[in-house]
This record gives structure tokens, C-alpha cells and sequence, in this order.
């Protein structure tokens, strides 16, 4: 079964490559759908395949660069990608992110990187998954009320409304994002952005994670939008963090193109699968995806400081990780099937019905 | 109960930033690492390949940075063409909402 792994030029080690286009597959279509890199599930995910932890976040990164390009492109035709708001939010991310990388070499140098992505993975997870699900609750409060009182709930008066607030602040240039349908001040985005790339390059990830939540509750990106921005961001972020990452001497080019080989076929499908869900759906699968993920790290932090234990809480945290990757995508292929299906049979009655009219 | 939330939130954000200027401040004198691939196991492409990446990371960052999107697009335009012979309407969304 030899021809089942592959030697890693750089990293040196033997890897078993179906492996990697699973792992491709898998966040591409959950990256495609949730408009996110999927670092975060990507980065154990290579450390459990072999990859020492230092390299695992580089060729992530280059990977996720790729499929995040591919994501956006079909994004793009559905009207879902606001350039000129990800344009304005580059600037932000990269400062951000080369701060955050900096820190990270740094922390690799004295020994403490893998506590310290893991400690800021669970802090940052938990906080999404509060805000998340605060905000799903909030919003099917706000339902109950509306048909108790008879009164309609718009679709836009959702849960959590913090971009309201933000969009009060008017320090000029004030700017219009067409395809979000949003005016605000240029500098909320900028700021949004540095702070998430910081976030993003200490935990060696692209920051989709951050960001789209942060496109959504801070700024009053409509969820669709988010996604495909978040993406077109993540392609451009990806490059750089690829880049400088590259630089240091830790990415695995040859895993990245395998991987991608998988995620191309599924940010396909994750991408096209967001036509077929309503917005506040997105975000609850998002939730559920941030709460399996944190904890599996949580698992692995644990296992760190019990010798008697580790192995035991390793295995469960990697079960739990493609556990998580194999139910999300598959949840998103069903939508997928589904959706397309219902689609193609109304269109064979439309062309039914115009034949018949005839 | 939202005003908990909010220190909660403050309290943890504050610990996220103040965490890696302590470590910065017990780091003392700390060598880079530098990683080195064993060119000696290896022929062809993948001689080449990690020669470069000994010899030269800058050039080794160009071709990683080339390779990534060229390669994303031609997977993507192959995918995109699979994909539009299903024979669904992938120029626009029918669910629209916040």
C-alpha cells in the first residue's frame, strides 16, 4: 500500500495523500458554503495526518488561497461578492495579519505556539459561538413576539443589530457598499479588518472565521454577501499569509495541490449549496461547525497537560474533527442534492408548461 | 444578564491581548529555527524542488505564490464547466435576505 502515501520534499515526512484530498473536499465545500478558509478545521487536520504544526499552517494557508479563489469566483455570479468593501478591508487584514505572524514566529522560537494557538482558538471559538446562537435565539424571540402580536417580521429584522451602532459613527470618507446594501464610514471596515488579521495571523488561520461573523454583526453585511465577500477576501488575505509564511520556509507546496485538487470540486458544491438556504440557517450551521470545533480543541489542550490521558483525548479530538467535517459537508451536500433537484424539476414544468401553451 | 456578557467579553479579549506581550516579556534571547529539506533523497523535480527551497526561499515564495492561484483557476474554470452541465441557473440566487 505504498503508493497510498507520498513524501513531502520539504517537510520530509511520508503522507497519505487520499487523506489530503478528503480534507480538501471536505473544507471546500464547507468553506464554500460558510465563507471561510476552514483553517481551522484544515490545520489539526494536516497535524493529525503528520504534519508538524509549523508547516501544517503554511500549507494550509497556500491551500486555502486556491479554493478560496475558485469560492469566489462562483460567488461573483451570484452577486454575492462586494469587491469594493473587501478591497477597502485588504489593507486592514494584511497589516493585521503581518503583526499577527510576527507574534507567531516569535512564540515558535521560545517554545509555546502550539498552547498558544490552541488557548486562542478556544477563547475566540467560544466567544463566535455565543454571539451566534445569541443571535439566532434573539431573532426567533423577536418571531414569537411578531405572531403573538400579529404584526410581520421583515426578513432583515433580524437578532443581534450591533452594526447599527457602528454605522453611527460618521468620520468621513463615508462610503456606500452596493452589492451590501450598506453606508458607513470607511474607516469601520478598516478597523474590523486589522483587528480580525491580527486575529487571523496569531492563530495561523485566514481569518474567515472572524471575519465573516464580523462582516455580519458589525458592519450589517445581509449573510449571502458576507460569505462571497469573506471569500474574495480570504483568496487575497490567503496569498499574502501564503507568501509570508512561505518566506519562513514552512509551507508544503505539494500537500497544498493535492488538497486543492479536492476543495476545487468542493467549493463548487459549497458555493452553489448557499442558493438553496435562507441566511439565518447559514449562520446556525456556522454555530454548530464553531462549537464541534472548539471542542476538539479543548480535547487537545487537555490531552496536553495529561501524559495518562493524551492519547485517548488526541483520538477523540481527531474523531471529533472529521467527525465534524464529514457530517457539515455532508448536511451541505443534501442541501445541494436537494436544491438542484427541486430546480431542474421546475424547470422541466415551466418548459412543459410553454410546450403545452403552443 | 447582557451587562455579564459584555465583561465576560472584555475580560477575554483583554486576555487574548495581553497574553503574547508576557510571553514576549519571558522570551530572553531566543536563535531562529531554520528548517533544511534533504535534497540527498530525492531526483528530478523534487531535487530541483528542494534545492530551491535551500538556496533560495524568495524564489521559492515566488513559485508557491504563482503556482497557488494559477493552479486555483484552472481547477476552478474545469470545475465551474462541470458543474454548468447539470443544468442548473448558476448566474443567480433565488433566496434573498439579511
Amino acid at each position: 500500500m505504498d503508493w497510498l502515501y507520498v513524501t513531502m520534499p520539504i517537510a520530509g515526512v511520508e503522507i497519505f495523500w487520499p487523506g489530503l484530498l478528503i480534507l480538501g473536499l471536505g473544507v471546500g465545500i464547507i468553506g464554500g458554503f460558510f465563507g471561510m478558509g476552514g483553517a481551522w478545521m484544515v490545520t489539526p487536520g494536516l497535524n493529525i495526518l503528520g504534519f508538524p504544526m509549523a508547516f501544517a499552517i503554511g500549507t494550509d494557508i497556500a491551500h486555502m488561497a486556491g479554493k478560496s479563489l475558485i469560492s469566489t469566483m462562483r460567488h461573483s455570479k451570484f452577486g454575492n461578492v462586494d469587491y469594493r468593501l473587501g478591497v477597502i478591508m485588504i489593507a486592514g487584514t494584511v497589516g493585521g495579519f503581518e503583526l499577527g505572524a510576527q507574534m507567531i514566529m516569535w512564540l515558535e522560537r521560545i517554545g509555546h505556539v502550539d498552547l498558544f494557538v490552541r488557548v486562542g482558538y478556544l477563547i475566540l471559538l467560544g466567544l463566535i459561538a455565543w454571539l451566534v446562537f445569541a443571535d439566532v435565539l434573539q431573532k426567533r424571540r423577536k418571531e414569537r413576539e411578531a405572531r403573538a402580536t400579529g404584526k410581520l417580521q421583515p426578513d432583515a429584522a433580524g437578532g443581534i443589530q450591533w452594526h447599527k451602532t457602528f454605522h453611527k459613527l460618521r468620520i468621513p470618507p463615508i462610503v456606500h457598499f452596493k452589492a451590501a446594501g450598506i453606508r458607513c464610514s470607511m474607516w469601520l471596515p478598516v478597523i474590523v479588518s486589522f483587528f480580525t488579521g491580527w486575529l487571523a495571523g496569531i492563530l495561523g488561520i485566514g481569518g474567515g472565521l472572524i471575519r465573516m461573523p464580523s462582516l455580519i454583526y458589525l458592519i450589517g453585511v445581509p449573510t449571502h454577501v458576507a460569505v462571497g465577500t469573506d471569500l474574495f477576501e480570504v483568496a487575497i488575505s490567503g496569498l499574502y499569509g501564503a507568501a509570508s509564511y512561505t518566506y519562513k520556509g514552512r509551507t508544503e507546496l505539494v500537500a497544498a495541490i493535492i488538497m486543492l485538487v479536492g476543495a476545487s470540486v468542493g467549493a463548487q458544491i459549497g458555493s452553489v449549496a448557499t442558493k438553496y438556504v435562507r441566511g439565518y440557517g447559514i449562520r446556525l450551521f456556522f454555530g454548530v461547525a464553531v462549537v464541534g470545533c472548539g471542542v476538539s480543541v479543548a480535547l487537545k489542550l487537555i490531552g496536553s497537560f495529561s501524559s495518562t490521558w493524551r492519547g485517548l483525548l488526541d483520538a477523540a479530538a481527531t474523531v471529533l474533527i472529521l467527525g465534524l467535517v464529514v457530517a457539515l459537508s455532508g448536511f451541505i451536500v443534501l442541501r445541494f442534492v436537494r436544491g438542484a433537484r427541486d430546480e431542474l424539476r421546475m424547470k422541466r414544468q415551466r418548459e412543459a408548461a410553454i410546450l403545452s401553451q403552443r | 444578564m447582557l451587562g455579564s456578557h459584555r465583561f465576560l467579553i472584555r475580560r477575554a479579549a483583554l486576555a487574548l491581548a495581553a497574553f503574547p506581550y508576557q510571553l514576549l516579556a519571558a522570551a530572553g534571547k531566543a536563535e531562529p529555527i531554520v528548517f533544511v529539506a534533504d535534497s540527498r533523497r530525492y531526483h528530478g523535480w523534487q531535487a530541483w524542488f528542494t534545492n530551491l527551497y535551500n538556496d533560495s526561499l524568495l524564489m521559492f515564495t515566488v513559485v508557491t505564490v504563482v503556482t497557488i492561484p494559477v493552479v486555483g483557476v484552472i481547477l476552478g474554470l474545469l470545475t465551474d464547466f462541470l458543474m454548468a452541465r447539470i443544468g442548473i441557473n448558476l448566474r443567480s440566487r433565488t433566496v434573498a435576505e439579511h
